[in-house]
């Protein structure tokens, strides 16, 4: 009953042109990243070279190689975002009880005020929730010239007499390093003198290539100033922890739920839906399950090594997953009443997702998604469209690493460059009292035998389609050629992507922010995502508005600008007439 | 009106050649502003006869937005225009912002306006061009002339040579020009011909040699310029030959920077070694 309905093979041909003019797919995959690479300059079309794959996934064939987490070309019209993003937005911004300050001037507090997104349910309205809220310190040329120490411990004062939280966290932006202000002299000082948590981050923008080093830095300190601080039994039977989730669109609050039915107690989750006081404590459960593992892995490694608590790879996205996800857990604790009850739940919920899969799979079979977002989504989300029968062509991640496209197996491989010295590494020893190794090598070594792997992930590539292509740090201008050349029926990506993608007649998903839509992830969550696919790839509203270059050539007496729009049984007919991009060779 | 950067090794004299020459530029009946560029504020104190002057940059902190242009420049000896950026405590904070943000103030209060007359106005700036704060008074519409204090000992020279090639970046993007080299003597062996023809190598010239006289310092300890504490004193003479030779200076240019090499070689050439052996 858990096998998925009418899975028929999907035809990869991505165009039909394409298709008919080149001798065999493979060739014409790489004749198309050749045609990708033409109009780049030399330097540029070398470096973007290595950064673009067309997938080889073959049995007893290793994946092929891709460069990730290297500088951006300057020009290209990155994805990226900021090293402070990656720690103050991504990681420690979903956090409820703690007052994130920005030490910085206000636009980079403004711009990352967490209210578009992430969602937490405190226990009652009297419940603290800073999530609202956007602190500052609001440099200005004063602080820049005379330093800004001063006024960073007027804002903890202040914040600290306004809403005595339990925990003041301050995150650098670049003009802090930049005129050395030591925030970190700073909340410990501020710390003794307030009797609470106060730690800072040295997350200053520019410190990597991407929000990925801002991440690395996050869990550093989440390390070193907040887990284990609360040692605190919890009563629960199967304790975990749940990693990389951030509860976009409600997705914590999915899983949470299905947890809890299993029998499984949640004791901190990083950082959807969370609190500073389940951070302190997150050392007493039995597993960390990791969700995003580019954001997180860091974290799963070091308590691991610390207390003996192993990890595993899970996912929430997509139906089969999330069962899959579950019975890991199961397996994991291998008791046979968790096993039932894991069971029992999935025969609850599944056959109500099935009834839902077939019915959007006669509308949506065959049709082609895109995804380039994120260091963990474009892999997840294949997932789902896996589900309803569509095809992901090509995907890339914004700020991944190559561990995240090719596996774990290639981190004794990957190279660490200057860029990535920069950020800290820590030295983890197990803890004197509280390292308990949860398992021994040998059970451990069963669990992998029974599809168990502990610290293990087999990166986005491995489930991708022989002769797919893979893209990382996408350019603006390969979008373009990508989106006219394949013509996919949905592109998913960010808001800064989205309407450029709109105008070539191309819907686009948001992955970050899911449109202020979701949750996505779950049961309940799959079933919204394949209605919300099935809304957009189906829409007609696609073809019926002639993008402005079009109406300029009907005024002129140009044929065949809304001849499509009559059938209704072709709904990607409108990408087909249009020649979406200046310079495109359709 | 004239607008002349002081540049030159910590530690080379470089406010107090300033002060002098501003003295002797004032009694020949010149308008001259001054504009300290350094946190330390005490470009001015010889004309001003101490510290009395309140910084751009507190008075900015201090006032907020309201700020007039006689909160922040002094009167000071025959006239002259006294005015200090200011700065941070050392080890915070950044004064490379601080100069651009106070040079900033001073033009947007009028402080160049044509309506006060000025002929000369002279930027004495810390030390090297550490950062682009630094680089802030010779910046295109700033500092059209530079002079580079210098002596003939090696680090001097060293910097004196750095400096040009900041200079050449500038001079480029904006139209600074190195007026000289003013050679304020430390006493080291054929330190005037050695300067005279390092300046030469430079493409430039030596504008002055002021030879070591222990009257600065007894005019610094009184916290006045030469020619105020002693006007007939013979070290007053050179101050006032060094300012005559800027005012009547033509010779503007674009520097050529040496090779390490090169200066080492022309140390080598002027018998630096000699005494030593």
């Amino acid at each position: 009953m858990m096998s998925p309905p009418d899975d028929k093979p999907i035809p990869m041909s991505p165009s039909s042109e394409t298709a008919a003019a080149s001798p065999s797919p493979a060739s014409a995959m790489e004749a198309f990243k050749d045609d990708l690479l033409k109009p780049y300059p030399k330097k540029v079309a070398r470096k973007r070279e290595k950064q673009i794959v067309v997938n080889q996934n073959k049995p007893n064939i290793s994946l092929p190689q891709i460069q990730a987490n290297v500088r951006t070309i300057p020009g290209i019209i990155t994805q990226r975002g900021c090293t402070y993003a990656g720690c103050k937005g991504v990681v420690l911004g979903p956090t409820r009880d703690i007052v994130n300050i920005t030490h910085g001037p206000i636009g980079c507090g403004y711009y990352s005020w967490l209210t578009r997104r992430n969602q937490t349910k405190p226990p009652t309205d009297s419940d603290e929730n800073f999530i609202p809220y956007c602190f500052s310190t609001d440099m200005q040329d004063e602080q820049i010239i005379f330093g800004g120490e001063k006024k960073l411990k007027a804002a903890i004062q202040e914040a600290f007499d306004l809403f005595h939280p339990k925990a003041i966290a301050v995150f650098s932006t670049c003009p802090v390093g930049l005129i050395g202000d030591d925030v970190h002299a700073v909340t410990r000082e501020m710390k003794e003198k307030l009797g609470i948590n106060v730690f800072g981050f040295s997350c200053e923008g520019y410190k990597g290539v991407s929000q990925s080093a801002g991440h690395h830095i996050a869990n550093n300190q989440l390390f070193k100033h907040v887990i284990g601080r609360n040692n605190t039994p919890h009563p629960g039977k199967y304790k975990i922890n749940l990693l990389g989730e951030y509860n976009i669109g409600g997705d914590s609050f999915v899983i949470e739920e299905l947890l809890e039915r299993c029998g499984i107690s949640l004791v901190a989750t990083f950082s959807g839906n969370s609190t500073i006081d389940a951070f302190e404590n997150a050392h007493v459960a039995d597993l960390n399950t990791v969700m995003c593992h580019r954001s997180i892995n860091y974290v799963a490694e070091m308590i691991e090594k610390k207390y003996g608590i192993p990890w595993i790879k899970v996912n929430f996205i997509g139906a089969k997953s999330t069962a899959k996800s579950l019975r890991k857990i199961a397996e994991y604790f291998g008791k046979q009443e968790l096993t039932d009850r894991v069971e029992n739940v999935l025969s609850e919920e599944m056959p109500a997702v099935f009834e839902v899969q077939n019915e959007i799979r006669k509308r949506c079979q065959g049709k082609t998604a895109m995804l380039f977002v994120g260091g963990s989504r474009a892999h997840h989300y294949q997932d789902l469209f896996e589900e309803i029968g569509m095809k992901t062509v090509a995907a890339g991640y914004e700020f991944a690493h190559r561990d995240d496209y090719e596996g774990r197996r290639v981190l004794p491989d990957i190279t660490v460059d200057a860029d990535s010295r920069n950020i800290e590494e820590l030295h983890v020893d197990p803890d004197s009292d509280l390292y308990n190794p949860r398992k021994t090598p040998a059970q451990l070594e069963i669990l992998k035998k029974q599809g168990v792997e502990v610290a293990g992930y087999e990166g986005m590539m491995a489930q991708m389609d022989d002769q797919s292509l893979v893209l990382d740090d996408i350019s603006h201008h390969e979008t373009e050629r990508l989106i006219a050349h394949f013509k996919p029926a949905v592109f998913c990506a960010g808001i800064k992507e989205k309407y450029a993608v709109q105008k070539m007649g191309v819907p686009c998903k948001q992955l970050h922010s899911y449109d202020y839509g979701g949750p996505y992830a779950g049961f309940k969550g799959a079933v919204n995502f394949y209605r919300e696919i099935d809304r957009m790839v189906n829409a007609r509203v696609w073809g019926l508005i002639p993008p402005p270059w079009e109406q300029s050539a009907a005024a002129t007496g140009s044929p065949g600008t809304l001849a499509d729009e009559e059938d209704p049984d072709l709904p990607q007919s409108h990408a087909r007439r249009r020649t979406p991009v200046a310079g495109s060779d359709e | 009106m004239r607008k002349v950067a002081i540049y030159g090794k910590g530690g080379i004299g470089k406010s107090t050649t300033t002060q002098n020459t501003v003295a002797a530029l004032a009694e020949m009946g010149k308008k001259v502003m001054v504009v300290g560029c350094d946190p330390k504020a005490d470009s001015t104190r010889l004309l001003l006869h101490g510290l009395a002057q309140k910084t751009v940059l507190d008075t900015l902190r201090e006032e907020g937005e309201d700020v007039e242009l006689d909160d922040i420049r002094k009167s000071g000896y025959g006239g002259s225009l006294c005015t200090e950026s200011g700065g941070p405590e050392p080890g915070v904070g950044c004064a490379g912002r601080g100069i651009i943000t106070s040079i900033n103030l001073l033009e947007q209060l009028g402080a160049y306006a044509e309506s006060n007359a000025l002929d000369y106005v002279f930027y004495d700036v810390l030390g090297d061009v550490v950062c682009g704060g630094f680089a802030m008074p010779i910046r295109e519409g700033k500092a059209q002339e530079i002079y580079i204090v210098c002596s003939g000992e090696m680090m001097a020279m060293y910097a004196a040579n750095n400096i040009c090639k900041g200079i050449v970046k500038f001079a480029e993007a904006g139209g600074v020009r190195l007026g000289g080299i003013i050679c304020n003597s430390r006493k080291v062996d054929n330190e005037k011909e050695m300067i005279a023809e390092f300046a030469k190598r430079l493409g430039t010239q030596m504008i002055h040699f002021v030879p070591r006289d222990n009257d600065v310092q007894r005019a610094e300890i009184r916290k006045m310029t030469v020619i105020d504490w002693n006007p007939k004193c013979v070290q007053a003479d050179e101050y006032r030959q060094l300012a005559r030779s800027i005012d009547a200076n033509e010779m503007f240019v674009v520097p050529k920077p040496m090779d390490i090499p090169q200066l080492e070689q022309l140390l080598l050439d002027f018998g630096v070694l000699e005494v030593a052996a």
